[in-house]
């Protein structure tokens, strides 16, 4: 068994789930014959045949519209957004159909919507969307995050087994990273959605984060320790909905400060809904603001040093954490 | 296809019992016991049912506000829809939606949204899903004139005729999407031509004429259950009332309105029944007083219905875990099944449960051939 990338983890999962359950497909552009625009579905074609691997036309209302109508059949649709920017146009399936549908018919809807988000490969403002605040505000709909290998195809395999609509975000830049190269056990596993992770353990600090910013955050860490001996913590959220509030809390209550980065924008995040948690539940705890890394309120643009500044990075993390360290 | 006399009464009263169901719920909004907007259907009758009545056990519709008549065909409870209506707890959605944005799979309904056009893809993943399964079953998806202009229309008509799905489209042109008429919507004079772009057959009918919309479903059914991929049928009837009844539609001439009254569905189907000897005046009465009991029936029970209890205002948002059957194969309704039941009341789904449509003519006479 040798170490497999990020990428080749979520083709695992993919095939594995294929094959022990013949209820899962896969459907998308460019899914089956070219292996996907990434080539995570590379080889299922020629596994598992054209009626479970759908290559579509170009049309994501159809792709994510006939995911949720395979479902309430009974099948597992596995719907692909070649960029996950793109799943602005199947929105309306999403958020009207699949979301609502249990709750007024008490169908389920089992199906996983998955694709690459995230910036950092000079996509500009149409290929490196973080959508997930549009998700984690809508009822119905489970959105979660891998950051790691081993979360990659275990998370997916929690998504697929799921019976409600899952939003997986796999992050492009994660893809074939070297250095998340990672031997995975032979035997199945699943990561449960809605659990935590603390990827390293402080006392002075949490930093609540996911997808990416995780890898940030502990280049950040590393650094504070060294160059400031402070020990920081660092919570992987792994998923967004279901949220683990008792992870975060119990984290937040032993080190009395929080900073929250994730790469997509301030306003209206994720970290604005964690803030308002802490400031409710950890009012009593917090010795210092909660604080947030984020990127700006602008669209996500193009040229290497706008990029540059677009993104949250370990520098910024360090700013702002020497900052609410000084509390 | 042959229709024996009691298919013909059947018809008829089904097509009876959409007009007197949606008259019922027009009076109920209007005394004040229908909170939400109201939606009909007059003049839809011969569209709505003849088109269901091509369709099969194990067959799929997914069908939008104005098919009463199709939810009706395919034997769904007339206090089920009452319930809806009037936002019982015990309403198909348990008070979550109103109007009849009702169905279960178990019984071939996909329950439409107020985005008119996306249920048509819904209606390609049920086809895809059958296609890959192997069923020998079909599904009906229908959509107004209105919904034709939206990009879901197109991807799913695309889909279905690249994918080769199982899929009958029917157009229900009733000449307004709400007070848009159709020359300003689309520059064509039949909305089956539109068939011919993606590679499907496609025809128009008079919608008014219920024999006329059986023969020309007929035929697309037929095209379908062969496996040679997706047909079109557009259904040309006219939406005598307003887009909801806050709704007066002031802005239809009313000579247009006169001359598509005068073309009534009802009255038509009634005239021909007539005339063939097939509905007597003892026949009639007959239907009549069904379908007044029918109506009263379902209105009493919605009425003494409880409603939903507010306390469960944050429920049923996730389906739990647990095994999915797959619809429409052996042992499906097997209860170790997450969808086999309604898993948020752990009941069977309530849509055709409470009151069965009632049937004229002895059984040997309902046969179809």
């Amino acid at each position: 068994m040798s170490a497999v990338t990020y990428l080749e983890a979520i083709g695992q999962a993919i095939r594995e789930e294929m094959q022990r359950d013949e209820a899962v497909f896969l459907l998308g552009e460019d899914v089956g014959t070219y292996g996907g625009a990434f080539k995570v579905s590379a080889g299922l074609l020629e596994e598992f045949g054209p009626e479970r691997v759908v290559d579509t036309p170009m049309a994501e209302a159809a792709i994510i519209g006939s995911a949720v109508g395979a479902a309430l059949m009974g099948l597992r649709p596995i719907a692909e957004m070649q960029f996950i920017d793109f799943i602005t146009c199947g929105f309306d399936q999403i958020i009207n159909m699949a979301s609502k549908m249990y709750w007024r018919s008490g169908m389920p809807v089992p199906i996983v919507i998955r694709g690459p988000s995230g910036g950092g490969v000079k996509g500009g403002p149409f290929h490196s969307a973080s959508p997930e605040a549009w998700f984690f505000h809508t009822p119905g709909i489970k959105v979660v995050v891998p950051a790691t290998t081993y979360d990659a195809k275990g998370l997916l395999k929690a998504a697929i087994r799921d019976n409600n609509p899952v939003l997986y975000l796999e992050h492009k830049l994660l893809y074939r990273l070297p250095e998340l190269r990672e031997e995975l056990p032979t035997e199945d596993y699943i990561v449960p959605m809605g659990k935590a992770i603390t990827r390293r353990e402080g006392e002075d600090m949490t930093i609540l984060t996911y997808g990416a910013m995780v890898h940030q955050s502990l280049k950040a860490a590393q650094s504070l320790e060294q160059e400031d001996d402070l020990q920081v913590e660092v919570v992987d959220l792994r998923s967004l909905s279901p949220l683990d509030r008792e992870a975060i809390l119990e984290s937040v209550k032993h080190t009395n400060k929080v900073l929250i980065v994730h790469e997509d924008t301030l306003s209206g995040g994720i970290g604005a809904e964690l803030a308002a948690i802490l400031a409710e539940d950890l009012f009593e705890y917090l010795d210092g603001p909660v604080t947030r890394v984020a990127a700006p309120d602008v669209p996500f643009p193009y040229a290497p040093p706008l990029e540059e500044a677009y993104l949250p990075n370990e520098q910024k993390i360090l700013t702002a954490a020497r900052e609410l360290a000084a509390y | 296809m042959r229709l024996e006399r009691a298919d013909l009464l059947q018809i008829y009263y089904l097509m009876r019992l959409t007009r007197a169901m949606e008259d019922r719920t027009r009076t109920l909004f209007l005394q004040g016991r229908v909170v939400g907007g109201v939606y009909t259907a007059q003049g839809h009758e011969a569209t709505t049912v003849g088109a269901a009545w091509m369709l099969r056990d194990g067959d799929c519709i997914v069908p939008q506000h104005r098919d009463l008549g199709m939810h009706l065909t395919r034997g769904v409870s007339p206090r089920a829809v009452m319930c809806q209506w009037l936002a019982r707890g015990n309403s198909p959605t348990l008070g979550r939606d109103g109007q009849i944005h009702i169905g279960d799979m178990h019984h071939g309904i996909v329950p439409m949204i107020s985005m008119l056009g996306e249920s048509l893809p819904v209606a390609c993943g049920v086809a895809l899903a059958m296609k890959i399964r192997k069923h020998p079953t079909i599904v009906m998806a229908t959509c107004g004139d209105g919904a034709t202009n939206t990009g879901p229309f197109h991807e799913a008509l695309n889909l279905a005729t690249v994918q080769k799905l199982p899929v009958v489209f029917v157009i229900e042109n009733n000449g307004y999407a709400y007070s848009t008429p159709t020359y300003k919507q689309f520059a064509i004079e039949n909305l089956s031509d539109r068939a011919l772009a993606y590679g499907m057959p496609g025809e128009s009918v008079d919608g008014n004429d219920v024999l006329a919309v059986i023969e020309t479903v007929e035929r697309a059914v037929e095209h379908v259950r062969s496996g040679k991929g997706p047909a079109l049928v557009e259904c040309k009837t006219f939406r005598v009332r307003g887009h909801s009844e806050a709704d007066k539609a002031d802005y239809v001439p009313q000579e247009l309105r006169e001359e598509w009254l005068a073309k009534d569905p009802l009255k038509r189907f009634e005239d021909y029944l007539t005339r063939e000897g097939i509905l007597t005046e003892a026949k009639k009465a007959e239907i009549e007083e069904t379908v007044k009991a029918t109506v009263d029936d379902a209105v009493s029970f919605a009425e003494h219905s409880p409603p939903p209890d507010p306390a469960t205002v944050a429920d049923y948002v996730f389906a739990p875990d647990g095994p999915i059957a797959i619809i429409g194969e052996p042992g499906a309704e097997d209860t170790r099944y997450v969808n086999a039941l309604d898993s948020r009341t752990g009941k069977p789904f309530n849509a055709m449960a409470e009151t069965a449509i009632p049937q004229f003519g002895a059984p040997e006479e309902v046969g179809r051939r």
